[in-house]
């Protein structure tokens, strides 16, 4: 080996000179104190987060215990549980459990139709058909989710493609006999919580899909062979081994499904039965009746409930495998 | 004897690219059986075959004289170390020992007293409660180990499950897998790109290239009488000595292989022998590595280290036993 003769090795110094100038110190500055740096960049998000976010959070929280004079319609000032006591009242307790059964089977359902895709996506899809995939998830949420729940409300209407369809595979009584069904029934599936459900299963699966496609995408290909190597049958090793290593990212998926189901007031406005969800009730209440203090009680309870959803999950070990 | 692994014209085909090709192996019960070659050679493919993650394109493998065609891993009695080990990050190591027994349906109790012994075994008793991430390479190999051998396999896979660890270790995870093989008399097939590996552990060896086996033998057949020049150059680094070479000094026209520690190097003016010229020395510690240069032809030596050497770009002369000159099958 030889060193080439024309590289001018006498003449570069050891130590090269700074750039000069405010930027050249500024950037020296921040490469001997890094935590300048980071105390910058973090600095904007801080005060945004804490301030705005989070300060306002707290400002509606203590909101809630204000409470309203009947009378008057002024909001007294003082911190009283009596909104909190109106919570409970049959009517809005009804809202409440009301809105979590739906919360909690769209979830469910989220759950179940995401996995394959999820599963097919991490473990097969490559190249293009990731690219598809991607597409294919991220598509619907380019549209305005107006648009799409009006789109549904004609597809589920009584004169849909939907009631169509069935009456095409001659299957229509079966149809019939779900609306007849009480609670889940209704006129047709745009006026029922069935369709409700449809809506919010299809607008939130994609928060569902991205997590847990991104959960099985850590899962080494070698642990499901391993699995089967061992004596375990496909579904053995998705019950020991795909599940539990996919659960935190169920877990992540289904609380986005359940707060954003919890929170929502426009799919069950425009596609569903009269009767109320907690969205539509912190909005007629903060709206028309203008009682803040128990729109602000609706609103901390799926606060609440999220915090004891997280509570149990950890308990039962969702986040052991992150 | 029923083989307990054996292959007849197998062939595995992914599009265009035959990773193993009209394999025929016979690899007896109760033998530690090596599969070594070059990376893409097929021996990954081999015991992927033989535990059922891979199906052959065409041919045929028995296990113990059953057909294995179209059956699945799980229906197997042949069990797998893999090369990065594949514990269940979730599982405790005592869980992970104990999963095939617990999907066999085996209760709580029976299955963490063989997974407990099966860590004894390995001597890690008391790791059961850790998790594998807790662990070292070392013990993460020992579990996977544990793991595998606590289903009492017909056969026992390894695939390169040495490649992990340093050289220490190594050596003495070598003696243990051997002694543990003797004991247990179980057929291990072990895939390893490292032939001194093959050669220290293996009863016999496959040497593979192209997804072809090139030669099987005893570990000291493949090294002292390769059959030909890829064998020669992989196993050991034996020098290559092209047919008009070898007939100057056997009278036979033909390729032919000599060991680099079997060639001695002297001064130019000691006398006969072959005339070449000493291009580099490499110190290894135990020994040192001559490159020469024997008229355009390149050679290597091996002699032991503090031997006095000749100065490099010296002229020395070759001298080599005619015995030790070993006559390959390769055509000319």
């Amino acid at each position: 080996m030889s060193v080439d003769a024309t590289m001018p090795r006498a003449t570069a110094p050891a130590i090269l000179p700074g750039s000069g100038g405010m930027r050249g110190a500024l950037s020296d500055l921040f490469w001997r104190r890094p935590q300048l740096l980071l105390l910058l960049m973090l600095l904007p998000p801080v005060l945004w987060l804490g301030i705005v976010y989070i300060g306002s959070l707290f400002a509606l929280l203590a909101q809630s215990f204000f409470s309203i004079d009947e009378f008057s319609g002024l909001i007294n000032r003082q911190f009283t549980l009596k909104t909190y006591g109106d919570l409970l009242q049959a009517a809005n307790l009804d809202i409440i459990l009301r809105t979590v059964t739906m919360a909690a089977l769209v979830t469910l359902a989220s759950a179940i139709v995401a996995f394959p895709i999820a599963y097919y996506a991490a473990r097969y899809a490559r190249g293009r058909w990731k690219a598809l995939f991607y597409l294919g998830v991220m598509l619907p949420l380019w549209s305005s989710y107006l648009v799409k729940i009006y789109a549904w409300k004609l597809i589920l209407a009584k004169e849909g493609i939907l009631t169509w369809l069935f009456a095409k595979l001659h299957v229509l009584w079966l149809l019939d006999a779900w609306l007849a069904l009480p609670v889940v029934g209704g006129n047709s599936l745009s006026v029922s919580f069935t369709g409700t459900f449809i809506v919010f299963v299809y607008v939130w699966l994609p928060f569902m899909i991205l997590p847990v496609q991104a959960s099985l995408e850590r899962v080494p290909g070698n642990l499901v062979e391993a699995s089967s190597d061992l004596g375990a049958s496909p579904g053995q090793t998705f019950r020991n081994v795909l599940f539990p290593l996919a659960l935190p990212g169920i877990v992540a998926g289904s609380i986005f499904t359940f707060s954003l189901t919890l929170g929502d007031y426009i799919i069950p406005q425009i596609i569903g039965t009269s009767r109320l969800f907690i969205g539509q009730a912190v909005y007629s209440q903060q709206g028309t009746a203008g009682n803040i203090p128990l729109a602000a009680a609706f609103t901390v309870v799926p606060i609440v409930i999220m915090g004891f959803y997280l509570w149990g999950a950890k308990r039962m070990g969702a986040f052991d495998a992150l | 004897m029923t083989s307990a692994v054996s292959f007849q014209k197998v062939s595995r085909h992914f599009g265009s690219v035959r990773a193993v090709d009209a394999v025929d192996l016979d690899i007896v019960p109760g033998e530690f059986f090596a599969m070594l070659g070059p990376s893409g050679s097929g021996k990954t493919t081999c015991l992927r075959l033989i535990a059922g993650f891979e199906q052959p394109t065409s041919g045929s493998i028995s296990i113990f004289g059953e057909r294995a065609e179209g059956v699945p891993p799980y229906r197997r009695n042949v069990n797998t170390v893999f090369q990065d080990y594949a514990l269940f990050p979730h599982l405790n190591v005592l869980d992970n020992v104990a999963y095939g027994l617990m999907v066999k349906g085996v209760g709580k109790a029976g299955r963490h007293k063989a997974a407990e012994e099966a860590l004894s075994l390995v001597r890690l008793p008391g790791y059961g409660a850790r998790r594998p991430g807790q662990l070292s390479g070392g013990q993460r190999q020992r579990v996977a180990l544990a793991r595998a051998l606590v289903n009492q396999p017909k056969v026992l896979l390894l695939d390169e499950p040495l490649g992990a660890l340093d050289l220490k270790l190594r050596e003495n995870m070598q003696e243990e897998l051997k002694s543990l093989q003797k004991a247990l008399g179980i057929t291990f097939v072990f895939v390893t790109h490292d032939q001194g590996e093959a050669l220290s552990m293996a009863d016999r060896v496959a040497v593979f290239n192209d997804g072809r086996i090139m030669q099987i033998g005893t570990p000291e057949d493949i090294y002292q009488r390769p059959r030909t020049r890829f064998v020669a150059d992989f196993v050991g680094s034996s020098n290559v000595l092209p047919p008009d070479f070898v007939q100057r000094y056997s009278g036979q026209h033909c390729w032919g292989s000599l060991r680099p520690e079997s060639i001695r190097v002297s001064r130019a003016a000691s006398g006969e022998g072959v005339a070449a010229r000493l291009v580099s020395t490499n110190y290894l510690g135990a020994t040192t590595r001559l490159a020469l240069d024997a008229d355009g032809l390149k050679l290597h030596a091996v002699v032991p280290a503090g031997t006095a050497l000749p100065a490099e770009g010296e002229a020395v002369v070759l001298t080599f036993n005619r015995e030790h000159l070993h006559l390959m099958d390769e055509p000319a």
